[in-house]
């Protein structure tokens, strides 16, 4: 194994992580404000991803596609907020958790019913496809490393708008206190259609940026909402810099022990039978680390409450 | 009598009198059909169990279903191939009742550990550790290659139960039948046993509890390792009712699913998890001839329900007057 | 005089800059009725939290029958018999009046882990569970669910939990909370004649209530325990005039 494979490994784990972050963000910002626990974010990643592909498809524009999926995606969002989950805010979770699993059934038929059952491709334009030679010579693909400076790109306006801006100042007041943002003169029902239109633009991005290098089909967003809640439970509900670090965490946890534990297996099992071992540990690595978190730190590790 | 327990007498009617006359009119597809539906209802019983009883909002009940499949596919699939279980050891076995008691064993043990870690948490974290633990099995039986990875285990020939042929469908039935019954009468009968009073009284006001000197979190990690031990029993008798096993049986989906008719049926109630799964087996077969996006009419459906009609369908027939929510 | 049944030495209980106890010192005499008065805000709730196990105090310690039970959480603390009412009452609403009862007599029994016999059909639990309620005078709506009756029934039912542990001493927090005045004279008379069989740690804003129950007063003001003594002292006390009572008293 060369240092080249395991810097590429590395790279790849945070690519993954990096968009895992874009997932985690949205569903733990619309928890922190709104107590919503949204099973159909998976869906609004697909939605994204399928809107993204028709409109590369058809017009042949890449950004474009980036912009409409997320677009599409805040949209959807926005619609779902304003029709169903509104009524919701006030529910036990058992009935946040049916209603949302109500949409993902309606999502993934309403998807396969526009843009049918087959898998759908995009291609990267030619600017951003291709390989780059980092330093010491590793060969990397270019779009990856495009998708990395996104995330981070958006991380930081991410941070920025929940620091430095009114809108930033409404949410975090919404996380601590219901009233007093209403005491602040803050129209509620917009502010939460507004922070859940952000989170689905976020899933929607997400699942348009990967649609390149994934295939965009239907029930492709469940692994990655289950993955989102891995990480947030690792990280800390609730809290961004959470979202962010237990992203990262399961990016690379996932992508390296892919890897990595096959050939430690290797060490002191026979060739195939590590490959076996490895392989079936490796499709568990995350959640161990998972299950370490709950019993070091059971509310995350960013995060202050018990929800 | 209540209204709630007569109609309780009216269904459980209608789960002898249905297939029997299907069995008699030659109508077999049918009688699978109510064999589907009583398994689902047993996996239901367990997970009403946690959820309705301990108020555990638990997305990962595929689990223990999987692990009773997989603990069935894996004995009958020693037996069937004539290898042994364990090097030169433990033979497979094609025998239900032998099977079952793997299951309840193995399903229990993986509810004490999920249930362990899982209480270490409440609220919105119990739900998404629970879905996470769900998927951890769903890919490790996917890499297992040992035993079908992706594809599954085929069982060529419908596990043994003494004194019945199991491959008669109206028998099968019986035999699924005896089981949801029994576990029934169990159920009832925990629900107003010192137990019962803790669990109900564990999910409304743990604090009580901790104040006459009893521990909230025990109680429901008992319930738990008991509803998933149920759901496991249901998951031996889904695998042997196809013959076939698969990573489907892990699915986040089927956890979803499962919810769903508890939900549907009415959760908390003894027969909210009988009525939920016959409706829901009957939405399945009928919406499914009608169009091929039939899930959209189930998730319609399960919207309307959350949205206004929250005791379910005995709810609605009943009264709210025994609804634990 | 005889040793004290609860004993709290020294708690101190810091919330970032906010001390809510400081250094408090009190204790709970066979026989009597010890009330706690205080401004909101005072540290009451964090004390009786300290007192039962909810929290755990910064430095000092709690002792209950001499014992030291500060590291021990709140149902190791039932069990040695500590038993407490809820200021907000803390009842399965679902459940019926007599199946709470049944609940507290249950966690005296401390065998919960039977799953087949009928809790209600328990002959001890159940002898249990009425006496506690007919001495609250519940007995008459043993049937009924707990969210169909008064607040002062529930009111009453938080007692009659707390009696079903048969316990060495009650923590009552503010058991009048929303009482009317028909109503605080019946638990007052109730509280009364409970004396003897247990002590009980009094915290209670009902002024009437206090000073007719009350053996002894203690005033606590941001956290700290600013006088103890009789209810005749207390009332002339000039700090406390100044500090809680104002010119009410």
């Amino acid at each position: 194994m060369t240092a080249a494979l395991i810097a590429e490994q590395v790279l790849n784990g945070l690519q993954s992580g990096i968009m895992l972050f874009l997932m985690a963000a949205g569903l733990t910002l619309i928890f922190g404000v709104m107590g919503l626990i949204n099973l159909a974010h998976g869906s609004l990643f697909m939605v994204g991803a399928f809107v993204a592909a028709a409109t590369a498809a058809m017009t042949g524009h890449f950004v474009l596609a980036l912009a409409a999926g997320m677009a599409a995606a805040a949209a959807a969002g926005a619609l779902v907020e304003v029709v169903v989950l509104r009524r919701l805010y006030d529910r036990d979770h058992l009935d946040q958790v049916l209603a949302t699993f109500a949409l993902i059934l309606i999502f993934t038929e309403g998807t396969r019913a526009v843009f049918g059952s087959f898998p759908l491709y995009i291609d990267l334009p030619l600017w951003l496809s291709g390989p780059v030679t980092l330093p010491f010579g590793i060969q990397y693909p270019f779009y990856r490393l495009a998708l990395i400076a996104l995330g981070l790109v958006v991380a930081g306006l991410l941070t920025l708008l929940i620091h430095r801006t009114r809108i930033g100042l409404q949410i975090r007041a919404g996380e601590n206190d219901r009233e007093m943002i209403a005491a602040l003169g803050v129209d509620i029902g917009r502010l939460y259609t507004l922070v859940f239109a952000l989170g689905a633009g976020l899933a929607g991005l997400a699942g348009a940026a990967v649609g390149p290098i994934l295939s965009v089909q239907i029930g492709m967003g469940e692994p990655v909402l289950i993955l989102a809640f891995v990480t947030i439970v690792i990280g800390g509900i609730g809290s961004i810099r959470g979202a962010f670090v237990g992203a990262l965490l399961v990016g690379l946890t996932d992508t390296l022990g892919g890897i990595f534990l096959p050939e430690i297996f290797k060490l002191f099992m026979e060739p195939a039978a590590a490959t076996r071992t490895g392989a079936s540990l490796a499709s568990m690595a995350i959640y161990i680390l998972m299950a370490g978190v709950l019993i070091l730190r059971p509310t995350g590790l960013y995060g202050a409450r018990a929800a | 009598m209540s209204r709630e327990g007569a109609l309780n007498l009216v269904v459980l009617a209608g789960l002898v009198a249905l297939p029997l006359w299907a069995h008699l009119a030659g109508e077999t597809f049918t009688v699978t059909l109510a064999t589907r539906a009583v398994i689902l209802a047993l996996a239901g019983v367990g997970l009403n169990l946690a959820l309705g009883a301990g108020g555990l909002v638990s997305l990962g009940h595929a689990a223990f279903f999987g692990l009773g499949g997989y603990a069935m596919g894996i004995l009958a699939f020693h037996a069937q191939s004539m290898t042994p279980l364990v090097d030169g050891l433990l033979p497979g076995t094609k025998s239900m009742p032998v099977i079952w008691l793997t299951t309840i064993a193995v399903s229990a043990l993986a509810a004490l550990v999920i249930g362990l870690l899982s209480l270490r948490t409440a609220g919105v974290y119990f739900i998404m550790v629970t879905l996470a633990f769900g998927q951890m099995f769903f890919y490790f039986a996917i890499s297992w290659n040992a035993y079908g990875g992706e594809d599954g285990l085929s069982i060529w020939v419908r596990n043994g139960f003494p004194g019945l042929n199991t491959l008669v469908p109206i028998q099968f039935y019986g035999l699924c039948f005896a089981v949801l019954a029994l576990v029934l009468l169990l159920s009832h009968l925990v629900r107003r046993s010192p137990f019962g009073l803790v669990l109900n009284a564990a999910r409304q006001v743990p604090a009580r509890l901790e104040a006459v000197g009893l521990d909230p979190t025990r109680v429901k990690l008992v319930a738990f390792v008991v509803s998933g031990a149920i759901t496991g029993l249901a998951g031996a008798l889904f695998a042997d009712l196809n013959r076939f096993v698969s990573p489907a049986m892990f699915s986040w989906q089927l956890s979803g699913e499962l919810m769903v008719l508890v939900i549907l049926g009415g959760v908390g109630r003894l027969f909210g998890p009988v009525v939920g799964a016959v409706i829901f087996v009957a939405l399945e077969h009928w919406l499914d001839g009608v169009s091929d996006y039939w899930h959209v009419y189930l998730g319609l459906l399960l919207l309307l329900i959350v949205l206004f009609a929250r005791g379910g369908v005995i709810g609605l027939v009943a009264g709210r007057e025994r609804a634990h929510d | 005089m005889t040793d004290p049944v609860l004993e709290a030495r020294g708690i101190t209980k810091r919330f970032g800059a906010l001390v809510a106890s400081d250094g408090v010192s009190l204790d709970l005499r066979p026989g009597e009725i010890h009330a706690v008065i205080g401004p909101n805000g005072a540290g009451k709730s964090t004390l009786i939290a300290q007192l039962c196990g909810g929290l755990r105090p910064d430095a000092g310690a709690v002792f209950l029958e001499g014992a030291d039970v500060t590291a021990l959480p709140v149902r190791a603390r039932a069990r040695k018999g500590l038993a407490r009412t809820f200021q907000i009452s803390a009842l399965a609403m679902e459940d019926t009046v007599l199946q709470n009862a049944v609940l507290g007599a249950l966690g005296a029994s401390g065998r919960p882990w039977r799953f087949l016999r009928s809790a209600l059909s328990d002959t001890e639990l159940r002898d249990r569970a009425m006496a506690a309620l007919t001495r609250v005078g519940l007995a008459d709506f043993a049937a009924a669910r707990t969210a169909e009756v008064s607040h002062g029934q529930r009111r009453q039912l938080e007692v009659a939990v707390a009696l079903t542990l048969a316990p060495r001493a009650f923590v009552m927090d503010e058991p009048m909370a929303g009482l009317g005045a028909e109503g605080s004279a019946a638990m007052t008379d109730l509280l009364d004649g409970l004396r003897a069989e247990a002590p009980i740690l009094l915290v209670e804003h009902d002024m009437d209530a206090v000073f007719r129950l009350a053996d002894r007063v203690s005033v606590m003001v941001n956290g700290a325990v600013v006088a103890t003594g009789s209810v005749a002292e207390i009332r002339a006390d000039p700090a406390v005039r100044a500090a809680y009572l104002g010119d009410a008293a």
